[in-house]
């Protein structure tokens, strides 16, 4: 039962702190099997996280990892990879961190199109502080903070990546973890800003309070509500409704890094190999 | 020595940073210290560093911390708006121990306050504006060659002590242009990015301080698969619910500081052979200070001055020596009153202490702090 | 196909996902909270429940074929 993907996990941080049936460790491996699958290495990759749950996961992961403040994963991770672009950068983030405090860092990230891998873990709400409401939220959803339901109209996220200029955009959930970890997989290899999105349940904060049932109901949620884009494309504009979504790849095009266009600034002001 | 140039001090700051090994700046835009981004997104390319500008002021702190830990001399210039969204990420830098230099060209404050009128207002800011119990290193210069030595000696600090310092710059001196000789390359000394001493299997761990209380964290990308956060962490970098680790990671914090602190503090003394009375400033009211106290001089009166080149930590162990020497000192700030309060808590009432305070968009005027002269005089003829 | 099922314990929290998706209904939440084996034979290894284990706390292996 030895399993490769353990040796990417610091064994002495684990069992993790997540909740039981929380769906970021599913996450979590799908990233470290999607390096492992695209051969990077743990010492030339480095996981940068923000502040919430999800963000915790870079504390488990065997690599230079750096747990940053709340909504500031991205500008860090810009500046790792800038110093140093021989570095894979992966960024974990939720969808308070990304789409609230870290919105503006996200979308200019997207639209610098950065060498970044950021896996959202969409867990549509604030799991740490205990269920208030999220830019992810779906409206009329119950959280600590709507407690009538939500008002706000959510952030498609995906849909914003895109718009803001990133290069590889897909989304996949927790169920689909074969899907998921090709999805992160593809990611990892555009050579720009990448964007996954990972819906995954939390059973606690989120889940008890909408009445979705235990973990494994919120997953069967997904399994039954997940659309694979092409059949999503398919679908006559009616049908695009309730609470079923697309996944998959949504976006992939190429695109100048901005570093690899950095080196062209240096080569022209003259200091190429200084 | 290089050949002498006409240069403002913003350029000089710009040139120092560079001089002293900075080769990543993050920024945005703002009036008075937008020329240091602009001299950094021209010179550093030219030296194979990188410029970016961030979407905003907490964005530039987050990029130039994240490029700091990849490896790189960093640096990120702003000015009092910007410095006040900075802060988050400052405090991070003290807490997860991250060299980086933060330039603060001060303008007139609170909030948009009068753009880009000169100030000293953010004296406190640059000490406590972060959260949270924290030491600070911040220098002011009062000339442009000063504006790049103390850019040169910022860069050293943060590299040294692994902490944030602020080179607290104001309009007067960020917008002066004056000629200046340079120091040649081979003149400045450079403190170089510090390493692990060990090696992973040797049981290294990135936040074991060294013996000066300072840890070698290793720069990412090196193999040591190291944690940085801005939780309160022992010395494997993980963060730890113990109140006996927590007090320690804050006391080693400020003792990494504490015990350098008569190297670090820089002063100069002038016309204090005879002295009876003195004025202290810093930055660029210390200039006009220095010319009122010639003119004081010239009319008699034994008047002599100190300069506070370090504002934090502040110089206590000075102005303690200064209230045991003079009758009355004056403390000339162009704000409200921010520093005379630490000189009144170092004096103890051992002389008076005097005011001279001006924020009403204007530098100071010599005859002004000459008039606060002849009050302290005054006074002490009482 | 048959499986061998390896629980590695402390990590289990007991969510019962694993239990959920078998489709087998190899797998109980035991009274103390932990994932257990109720029906091994039953086992066809198709590796659901330690895909979806958000805990790395149930491994399984196709059985060697027997010399």
């Amino acid at each position: 039962m030895e399993r490769s993907f353990e040796a990417y996990f610091r064994q002495n941080r684990l069992p993790h702190l997540w909740c039981p049936g929380c769906g970021n460790g599913i996450v979590m491996k799908a990233i470290v099997q999607a390096i492992e699958k695209e051969g990077l290495t743990q010492d030339n990759t480095v996981i940068v996280s923000g502040i919430g749950c999800s963000s915790r996961a870079s504390g488990y992961m065997d690599f230079d990892t750096l747990h940053t403040a709340h909504g500031r994963a991205i500008p860090f991770a810009t500046g790792v990879k800038l110093a140093n672009p021989e570095l894979n950068v992966v960024v974990i983030t939720g969808d308070g961190d990304c789409t609230a405090i870290g919105g503006n860092h996200f979308i200019h990230g997207c639209r610098r199109n950065v060498d970044l891998t950021v896996v959202l873990f969409d867990n549509n709400i604030y799991g740490m502080t205990g269920g208030q409401a999220s830019p992810m939220t779906p409206t009329g959803k119950k959280a600590t903070t709507a407690p009538y339901g939500s008002v706000d109209r959510p952030f498609n996220a995906c849909a914003l990546a895109g718009a803001a200029g990133a290069t590889y955009v897909a989304r996949s959930t927790a169920f689909h973890v074969k899907h998921l970890t090709d999805m992160i997989s593809g990611g990892l290899r555009n050579k720009g800003f990448s964007f996954i999105e990972a819906m995954v349940q939390c059973p606690t904060a989120y889940g008890r309070k909408n009445k979705m049932g235990d973990p494994a109901k919120m997953m069967a949620w997904m399994r039954d509500n997940a659309v694979m884009k092409a059949a999503w494309d398919k679908l006559p504009e009616g049908e695009k409704q309730g609470e079923k979504f697309p996944i998959g790849v949504f976006k992939q095009e190429e695109g100048v890094a901005y570093d690899v266009a950095y080196e062209k600034v240096i080569e022209i002001a003259g200091g190429a190999r200084k | 020595m290089t050949a002498a140039r006409l240069m403002q001090g913003n350029e000089a700051c710009a040139e120092g940073a560079i001089a002293a090994g900075v080769r990543f700046f993050g920024g945005y835009p703002i009036t008075p210290s937008t020329e240091i981004a602009e001299g950094m997104a021209q010179l550093l390319p030219k030296c194979g560093g990188k410029f970016i500008q961030m979407e905003d002021e907490i964005a530039s702190m987050g990029v130039v911390l994240g490029a700091s830990l990849a490896g790189r001399k960093v640096l990120t210039a702003s000015s009092g708006p910007g410095i006040s969204l900075k802060q988050e990420l400052i405090g991070y830098a003290a807490c997860a121990e991250i060299p980086a230099v933060i330039v603060n060209v001060q303008r007139v404050g609170p909030s948009t306050g009068q753009p880009t009128a000169p100030s000293q207002g953010d004296v406190m800011q640059a000490r406590w504006g972060t959260h949270g119990d924290h030491p600070m290193i911040a220098l002011s210069p009062w000339t442009v060659r000063e504006a790049f030595d103390a850019a040169v000696m910022a860069v050293n600090y943060a590299e040294r002590f692994r902490t944030p310092v602020i080179l607290l710059m104001d309009e007067i001196v960020g917008h002066l242009r004056e000629k200046v000789v340079l120091p040649e390359t081979g003149e400045i000394e450079i403190y170089p990015r510090r390493k692990p001493g060990k090696t992973r299997a040797e049981g290294y761990q990135p936040y074991t301080p060294d013996e000066d209380l300072v840890p070698n964290v290793a720069d990412f990308g090196q193999g040591y698969h190291i944690h940085v956060t801005g939780l309160i962490h022992d010395e494997t970098g993980f963060p730890i619910g113990s109140p006996k680790i927590t007090a320690e990671a804050i006391d080693r914090m400020h003792q990494k500081i504490e015990r350098v602190r008569d190297e670090i503090t820089h002063t100069e003394e002038f016309f204090m052979e005879d002295a009876e009375y003195a004025v202290i400033a810093f930055g660029g009211t210390a200039r006009t200070a220095y010319e009122a106290v010639k003119n004081a001089r010239a009319r008699g009166q034994k008047v002599g001055m100190l300069r506070l080149m370090t504002v934090w930590p502040f110089a206590d162990k000075a102005v303690k020596a200064l209230a045991a020497k003079v009758r009355g000192i004056l403390v000339a700030e162009l704000n409200y009153g921010q520093i005379v309060h630490e000189v009144e808590r170092a004096v103890a009432g051992a002389c008076p202490v005097e005011l001279c305070a001006k924020y009403n968009m204007e530098i100071f005027e010599p005859e002004e702090i000459e008039k606060g002269i002849d009050g302290l005089v005054a006074g002490g003829n009482k | 196909m048959k499986g061998v099922i390896t629980i590695k314990e402390p990590r289990c929290k007991g969510c019962g996902i694993c239990a959920a998706f078998c489709p087998k209904k190899v797998l109980a939440v035991s009274e103390l909270g932990k994932i257990q084996v109720q029906n091994a034979d039953a086992c066809i290894a198709c590796g659901q429940c330690e895909m979806r284990c958000p805990d790395y706390a149930i491994f399984v292996d196709k059985e060697e074929a027997s010399a």
